[in-house]
């Protein structure tokens, strides 16, 4: 039993049973099972499974159901491409497709410059790094339900609010905040990177320690000033990471749905409709059991992303080349 | 002279260099943080500009953390001792009519918080052991038995990577109401244990892992008369505690954060997790809801000031892998 299962081994490694002289290939099942390929089934079993059913079928079904009109209980109707088009034929199109990359632009503005500048300062402590990284990461760990219900509560549009009255000591406002269309969307946006931000923050720190001292070095054998070294060799070192934070952020703000969800349910006026919740609300709202317009959306969508992703690799590499 | 040697050679001579030009060093106060030195040398934070510049914008930036990071969940503290009134009329003022238990006791008495937070843990325990099971036993696969299938299979698992969320939600919710097997999961815990398994990003990490571990020791195993199952149970899975703990933290902090799927499957009261009820408490007394959402704040911030180094070190290895 061991000899075989040593020879299973290197059959594994290197590459089919024919190449294997002491072992016939290729036998009956009952030899399939003695050499290893009944445990590693075995072992298998619970990935095929759990990804089998909720992953791989899934998102087979998606496809199916983006042709289908179905309530999930009754026999499904195929309606060919009547899905997609009912999306397109929606006036609420345009207005959520604007304001989801609103939300996306806006999270980007606040949350991309402010987390790489912290972590540059950070990296350069030479005292209580830990302090600074907990305090930064501490939104992080906050549920994000009670994150949106507290600044809800923040966003109160009386003058007695919090931001309200924080603004009335300089003289501002009072503002109305999430129920004022021009405003809301920030105001999500603002809440988002607080949450978000300090996570971004530790990335950029674990790779600003890869940074190697000897660059710093040769840097500072050549006069380079410190605004120099953080510009020619910080900054240049960090690259990599930022172009893949940049469009993981974008194809996680691109899917936003706590934030309208919880603050405004999409309004005031539509304001706050993003792709996800629109999404949601075709599916499972009074408006709903659209399932079949609801993933037919979500896999424009998707569609939209890995088109997007793609040019996006497409185009940074050919950056790096040059 | 040379007080930092804990580097190469080429490295001293530049280091000295450098010191020839700008005076002597003076030691650091640990040995590894000549290694892990930033853009600013030692010779620099002797300069008195750079010094005081640097100095004060780290000032500024621990301001900043302590009132933008801090600052919200201190007021969410202050809030749930602060009677209805006063934080509907001064939420800044610093208790003008005294503190008051009765939030809190509402919040756990009347509004049954404790009860949904073991529903929330019971969330978190389950989708935890799915996760790692999924995960290790599919690492084992992929990494070390490898059978022929096993390369479809990683072409398979990290094809899910690129399919975001969004897209599963609606078959998801589908396959959930209407299973397979059985009946309909909705309100029943697996719902969101099992499809909580499928993460693929565990696996690659889980995976990973495991093609790195060193293979004479498996063979060393084997020769010792060692079924595969001895293999995973007794080398493979002890060896790998960093992973799985990294993995473990991940899958605590995901189910607790997770709103949308348990808010589709998970609607009865007996079920339902703290996030859930708390989207449903969003209209009752504002005292009464700020010490509910301070209770459910303060465990997750507990747990990561005791375990911050796995929490920090798990967020750097996310972006790491990510990247």
């Amino acid at each position: 039993m061991t000899t075989d299962d040593v020879v299973l081994v290197d059959r594994s490694r290197e590459g089919g049973p024919g190449t294997s002289s002491r072992v016939p290939p290729r036998g009956t099942p009952a030899t399939w099972a003695r050499r290893g390929g009944l445990t590693a089934l075995v072992f298998g079993l619970p990935i095929l499974v759990i990804f089998g059913i909720f992953s791989w079928w899934p998102i087979v079904s998606a496809v199916v159901m983006s042709f289908q009109k179905t309530n999930l209980t009754d026999a499904p109707i195929w309606v060919g491409w009547d899905n997609f088009a009912a999306i397109f034929a929606d006036p609420l199109l345009p207005k959520v497709i604007r304001n989801t990359a609103w939300f996306a632009l806006l999270a980007l503005v606040f949350g991309y410059p402010v987390p790489l500048v912290g972590a540059v300062l950070m990296s350069e402590l030479r005292r209580r790094k830990g302090l600074y990284s907990v305090l930064a990461y501490l939104p992080v760990v906050v549920p994000p339900v009670v994150a949106v219900l507290l600044w809800k509560f923040f966003y109160d549009p009386r003058p007695q609010g919090v931001f309200n009255t924080i603004l009335g000591w300089v003289g501002l406002g009072p503002y109305s905040w999430l129920n004022d269309q021009a405003m809301a969307m920030p105001s999500l946006v603002l809440e988002a990177t607080w949450a978000a931000a300090g996570g971004t923050v530790i990335i950029y720190l674990a790779a600003l320690i890869t940074v190697p001292p000897e660059l710093y070095d040769a840097a500072e054998v050549d006069g380079a000033s410190v605004w120099r070294k953080v510009w020619h060799v910080t900054m240049p070192h960090l690259r990599g990471v930022l172009l893949i934070t940049l469009i993981l952020q974008i194809i996680g703000t691109a899917q936003v749905f706590l934030e309208p969800f919880l603050f405004t349910n999409g309004g005031p006026n539509h304001a706050t409709l993003t792709v996800m919740l629109w999404v949601y609300q075709l599916a499972f709202t009074s408006i709903g059991n659209h399932f079949g317009e609801a993933t037919a959306l979500s896999l424009l969508l998707a569609l939209f992303l890995a088109v997007m992703s793609l040019a996006y690799f497409h185009l940074t590499r050919s950056w790096s080349d040059s | 002279m040379t007080t930092i040697d804990t580097r190469t050679a080429m490295q001293g001579t530049e280091a000295l260099a450098v010191e020839a030009t700008t005076g002597p060093r003076r030691p650091r106060r640990r040995g590894n943080e000549a290694v892990d030195r930033g853009a600013l040398s030692s010779a620099d934070w002797h300069r008195s500009t750079v010094k005081h510049t640097w100095r004060t914008m780290h000032f500024l930036l621990l301001v900043l953390l302590v009132v933008w990071c801090l600052g919200p969940l201190l007021l969410l503290g202050k809030f749930a001792f602060t009677p209805t009134q006063d934080i509907q009329s001064a939420p800044l003022a610093f208790f003008p009519n005294g503190a008051t238990w009765h939030n809190v006791e509402q919040a756990w008495n009347r509004y049954h918080i404790g009860q949904f937070f073991m529903n929330t843990v019971w969330v978190a325990v389950g989708s935890w052991f799915m996760q790692i099971l999924v995960a290790t036993t599919g690492g084992f696969v992929l990494s070390v038995l490898r059978p022929r299938w096993a390369k479809v299979l990683n072409w398979a698992v990290l094809t899910t990577l690129f399919v975001p969320a969004v897209v599963l939600l609606v078959p998801l919710y589908k396959i959930v109401v209407d299973p397979p097997v059985g009946a309909s999961l909705v309100n029943n815990f697996f719902a969101v244990w099992l499809p909580a398994g499928a993460s693929a990003f565990n696996v690659v990490l889980v995976a990973r892992f495991f093609a790195g571990l060193p293979r004479e020791i498996f063979e060393a195993a084997r020769m010792d008369g060692a079924g595969p199952f001895r293999l995973f149970w007794n080398i493979v899975l002890p060896m790998s505690r960093p992973i799985i703990g990294v993995v473990s933290v991940f899958a605590v902090i995901a189910s607790w954060k997770d709103f949308l799927w348990p808010f589709l499957v998970l609607k009865d009261q007996s079920v339902m997790p703290l996030s859930v009820y708390l989207q449903s408490m969003a209209n009752v007394d504002k005292g009464t809801l700020m010490a509910a959402l301070a209770i459910s704040t303060l465990i997750p911030i507990v747990m990561f000031l005791v375990f911050q180094r796995m929490f920090l070190s798990g967020a750097g290895l996310g972006g790491a892998v990510k990247g």
